[in-house]
């Protein structure tokens, strides 16, 4: 049984989001095809007369999965507060992706404000999923002012560079072996996903890797089978690897030729 | 009067914001609003009164990673 996210089991560890699909059916294949457990969503300014955003809305609800909205885009405490309290109305959810970005070239968190707003926010009663670096002190610090669950970076959001410091989530996952933990942001690739989760991760939440392949129904599949791949190898208890080779082959009862 | 609605100047008759988003259209819409950078619940909308000037946000469900 995987780990709970304030309450709630995952039915598969795929944290998948809803941006930059070429259409939104084949955004509703990648759902189905993957079972992914969460679908992202956003608040954005409703534009002219199209009402897009209430015909995507009827979409997600038809996928019948958690919906996990975020404040993507707000450089400000305030301004991501602000945004929570809207998509707690709209999304009717207590869940929250924290965002709070602090350089517009990385979009690397404000670790500084994202501490302070995951305060605030606990204390209004919201369920924060702070998207945070692998830093061990501010994981401590979001812990202490009420998050439940870290969502730690694995590279820059879009990039697909994998996990930039595997160590850094090494040391996170060994620190705090009973808290929810994500990869969120960065991953490329089937076989980074999988690895995020040999390393004990509970979930990956990714977009961009799904979205812009060629096949994205097909693409979120493959991270689904890696990802419950990754989370099975972990739950089997890998072997140790070690610096020399060891037979597999029982050398005792070899014939002398 | 005017208003900066979603960024861009509008001209309406309603005053209350329930009002106004009836206006525009919005009442039977899924949509969550600020008035000058405030969120404004829903169930608080027919005590707010705009002004001319005021920036209204009308914000929707959208795609988001």
């Amino acid at each position: 049984m995987g780990k709970q996210f304030y309450g709630t089991e995952l039915k598969n560890p795929l944290m998948l989001g809803t941006a930059q699909y070429p259409s939104p059916s084949i955004l509703a294949d990648a759902f189905k095809m993957s079972g992914a457990g969460v679908a992202t969503v956003s608040l954005r300014r409703e534009s002219g007369s199209d009402r897009a955003g209430q015909e995507f809305w009827q979409l997600i609800k038809e996928l019948n999965v958690p919906v996990l909205p975020n404040t993507a885009g707000c450089y400000t405490v305030k301004e991501a507060v602000t945004t929570a309290h809207m998509a707690r109305e709209v999304f009717d959810t207590p869940w929250i992706k924290l965002e709070i970005i602090g350089h517009t070239d990385t979009l690397q968190p404000d670790v500084y404000g994202l501490v302070e707003g995951a305060r605030i926010l606990s204390e209004e009663g919201f369920q924060v999923f702070p998207y945070t670096t692998e830093d061990m002190v501010v994981a401590e610090r979001l812990l202490e002012v009420g998050c439940e669950v870290l969502m730690p970076w694995g590279a820059p959001i879009g990039s697909g560079l994998g996990l930039n410091n595997e160590h850094g989530l090494r040391m996170l996952r060994a620190h705090f072996p009973d808290v929810p933990l994500v990869v969120d942001a960065g991953i490329g690739l089937p076989s980074q996903a999988a690895h995020a989760m040999e390393l004990g991760y509970d979930a990956i939440l990714l977009n961009t890797a799904v979205a812009k392949a060629g096949d994205p129904a097909l693409m979120a599949k493959a991270f689904s089978d890696a990802i419950c791949a990754g989370k099975a190898a972990f739950d089997a208890d890998p072997m140790e690897p070690r610096d020399m080779a060891e037979p597999s082959t029982p050398v005792i009862g070899k014939a002398f030729l | 009067m005017t208003i900066v609605l979603n960024g861009e100047k509008v001209e309406i008759n309603a005053t209350s914001l329930n009002e106004v988003l009836s206006e525009l259209g919005y009442s039977e819409a899924k949509v969550a609003t600020a008035v000058n950078e405030e969120f404004v619940p829903e169930t608080m909308r027919g005590g707010v009164i705009l002004s001319d000037g005021d920036r209204l946000e009308i914000l929707a469900p959208m795609q988001g990673g």
